[in-house]
């Protein structure tokens, strides 16, 4: 076997480099599609855990239980939608989405409270949306044992420094469990899901354009290499995903506050392995398609099983065992544990040495599934 | 002089489906020849390059190009030869001389090298004052000596040209054929496909192919003489007419209508002027002025394509 040629693989990414700086749209397109979608995402996740509407199901009917239901509205989380009579009436309500958090305040509620007993109020959340799960219940729990505490320190005075029981408890029902999680938690995976979405997208037509213009043919009567020519695609297209992260991250940090804990240069440094598998991904999808289009809707066809199995939506531990087999085959999953780890935990390298073994893994596998797919031939 | 094979097939043959594109195809191009293969649309001219180049298996046969099994080691065909497709293939996002830059790369001349070697190469193409241009702003006939600069630009032994000079100008085709020539007089062998027929009388040997099937090689004068065709232009009074009575007889291989005059093409050496005479006179038809002349090849493709058709 002849050896590689570091001249035709230059060549190769030299080409490539000079018909991006042309591509002017395109360009564009890298830099403007990751603010977007992060400002989308990121304002999407803000509003939602404003102004919930919320029902009560008040079987107490005093003041005391209209007084809190009242300061729930008051902290600008919840927006009291209306009264109900039954559990029944709250399903509907939830699964119409008229609600999406229900208060339940139980028959002896005032009076619990007046003779020193454990006064409880259910707090039932549509557990469909994470989100809302999170923060409904944080904030009715926070908002609970402010009023316990008032109310703990007036009852220890009245009974002389002996413990009294609880005086305020809330009990959160979520219709499915889900772990809690916020903002800061969504957008350094949204780092991951833009890197997939649109490196995937770009090396996905890099040969499918060639083929659609015709030039296709010239390449493959020449002497270069399939690798050659697989690296050589690739290589460009690193920068630009390192712009992408750049742009998110600042965004993040900017705008949503997005805190980032750990080395930003460990960050950078893997996300490199987690880049070129994507292209990789993208340039494989490429020897598939015969035209730019069919390349395209690969690429967004490949979108999904991301966003849904990588941890990036649902939790991974929460997933049944063939969608976690799954789920290690992409490079997102494991990108998103490091991106995850270094920005909100401060992981070190050994943390998530291991995911780095996955990607890289992946990426060899990709790179030769790509060589060996794309034939020198035309049919 | 020794001749030395260059290219070399034999019953090479590529069928698509049902559809049989290329037909039990042998033959031989020597050293330092320009080659013509001539044939219709869709006769297999593009499919048999490409199979010589290595990028398209053969269904059947075998061949070997400047030494090597087509099939078995492309990879070294394609060090040693170039190759011009039929439709426009450089980068039209890219400059003529990022284009020549960029081959010149892949084809593995050394950075020092690349140089001196894109500045002969412009300069012998005429490029020299549009090098900066973009490729896809070029007209037809800037853009043709632009890919065969790039298909030159190795400086191949073996060159392939698939209809070089599709919808050129005829100036401009003069002049392509003139680097062709000169290309070829430094030894490099050039296989040519083209439907111009005064191209195919500059080649040293042409192919009629059709069908898929190879019908006849040779050089041009070879080619034509077998046909054994005798060729007139006739002046008469009544032309539709003429060739409608002349295209019935059995000793007229083809009549064509050339202006005023018909250009009459007799079978198995008999004298079309004398046909045309024996023929019209009868029908009231009147030879007002005939010459015989030269048989081009011309002559003896569309005969040889028209056999064909009625054969089959
Ligand atoms: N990839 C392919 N798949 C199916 N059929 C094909 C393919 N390539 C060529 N053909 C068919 O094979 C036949 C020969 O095609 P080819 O391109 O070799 O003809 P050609 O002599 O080059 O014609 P033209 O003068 O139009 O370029 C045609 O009928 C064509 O439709
Ligand atoms: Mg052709």
């Amino acid at each position: 076997m002849r050896g590689l040629s570091a001249g035709r693989f230059a060549s190769i990414a030299r080409k490539e480099l000079l018909q991006l700086r042309r591509d002017r749209l395109t360009l564009a397109m890298m830099a403007g599609l990751p603010v977007m979608q992060l400002l989308l995402f990121g304002y999407a996740i803000n509003t939602d855990v404003r102004h919930i509407p919320t029902i009560v199901l008040d079987h107490d009917r005093s003041r005391a239980s209209r007084d809190f239901a009242r300061s729930m509205e008051a902290t600008g989380f919840y927006r009291l939608v209306g009264e109900v009579e039954s559990y029944d009436e709250i399903s509907r309500a939830l699964r119409s989405g008229a609600a999406r958090v229900a208060l339940v305040v139980p028959p002896r509620y005032s009076s619990d409270l007046s003779r020193g007993r454990t006064a409880r109020i259910q707090l039932v959340v549509d557990g469909s949306d994470p989100q809302t799960v999170a923060s409904a219940t944080n904030t009715a729990v926070s908002l609970a044992a402010a009023r316990s505490s008032e109310l703990l320190v007036a009852r220890m005075v009245e009974s002389g420094g002996q413990p009294v029981p609880m005086p305020l408890e809330v009990e959160p029902t979520t219709w499915y469990n889900q772990d809690l999680r916020t903002a800061t938690y969504v957008v350094p995976g949204l780092v991951g899901v833009i890197l997939t979405m649109t490196m995937v997208a770009l090396t996905s037509m890099a040969l499918a354009r060639e083929r659609e213009r015709g030039t296709l043919e010239q390449l493959i009567v020449s002497p270069v290499r399939r690798v050659e020519l697989v690296l050589g695609k690739i290589f460009p297209y690193v920068a630009i995903g390192y712009v992408q992260m750049t742009l998110v991250l600042a965004v993040g940090k900017l705008v949503f506050d997005v805190p980032l804990v750990g080395s930003i240069a460990l960050l950078y440094v893997l996300a490199l392995l987690f880049i070129a598998a994507n292209l990789a991904l993208g340039l494989f999808f490429s020897t598939l398609a015969k035209t730019q289009q069919q390349a395209m809707q690969m690429s967004f066809f490949f979108l999904l099983p991301n966003i849904l199995l990588s941890g990036f939506m649902f939790p991974y531990e929460a997933m049944p065992e063939p969608a976690r087999w799954l789920a290690q085959a992409l490079p997102l999953t494991h990108f998103l544990r490091i991106v995850r780890g270094i920005t909100l935990k401060g992981s070190s390298f050994a943390d998530v040495a291991s995911e780095l073994v996955w990607m890289g893994a992946i990426f060899v596998a990709l790179v030769t599934l790509a060589s060996l797919r794309f034939r020198k031939k035309l049919v | 002089m020794t001749s030395e094979v260059v290219v070399h097939t034999e019953h090479l043959s590529r069928r698509f489906g049902e559809l049989v594109a290329v037909r039990d195809v042998s033959l031989d191009v020597e050293r330092g020849e320009i080659f013509g293969v001539l044939g219709p649309n869709g006769a297999g001219k593009s499919t048999t390059i490409r199979m010589l180049c290595g990028i398209l298996d053969p269904s059947g046969g075998r061949g070997t190009v400047v030494g090597y099994d087509i099939q078995r080691e492309p990879e070294r065909i394609k060090e040693r030869i170039g190759y011009m497709t039929q439709r426009f293939s450089l980068y039209e996002d890219l400059t003529v001389e990022e284009n020549l830059a960029f081959y010149s790369g892949i084809y593995g001349i050394g950075r020092r090298a690349r140089r001196t070697r894109i500045d002969e190469v412009a300069r012998t193409t005429g490029l020299d004052a549009r090098r900066r241009q973009i490729a896809g702003t070029l007209s037809g006939g800037w853009k043709q000596r632009v890919a065969l600069a790039c298909a030159t630009i190795h400086q191949p032994p073996l060159l392939f040209l698939d209809e070089p000079t599709a919808g050129v100008d005829p100036v401009s085709r003069r002049e392509f054929w003139d680097q062709i020539h000169r290309i070829s007089s430094g030894g490099t062998t050039v296989l040519v496909t083209t439907h111009y027929m005064d191209e195919a009388e500059r080649c040293h040997r042409i192919a009629f192919i059709f069908g898929g099937s190879l019908l006849d090689v040779g050089t041009p004068a070879q080619v034509v003489s077998r046909r054994g065709l005798r060729v007139a232009e006739v002046r008469v009074d009544r032309p539709l007419d003429a060739a409608l009575a002349l295209r019935e007889h059995p000793g007229v291989d083809e009549v064509a209508h050339f202006g005023n005059d018909l250009r009459v093409a007799a079978r198995g050496g008999a004298d079309p002027e004398a046909l045309a005479l024996e023929v019209l006179g009868p029908r009231g038809v009147r030879v007002l002025e005939s010459r015989s002349t030269r048989t081009t090849v011309e002559d003896a493709f569309v005969s040889v394509v028209r056999s064909q058709e009625r054969a089959s």
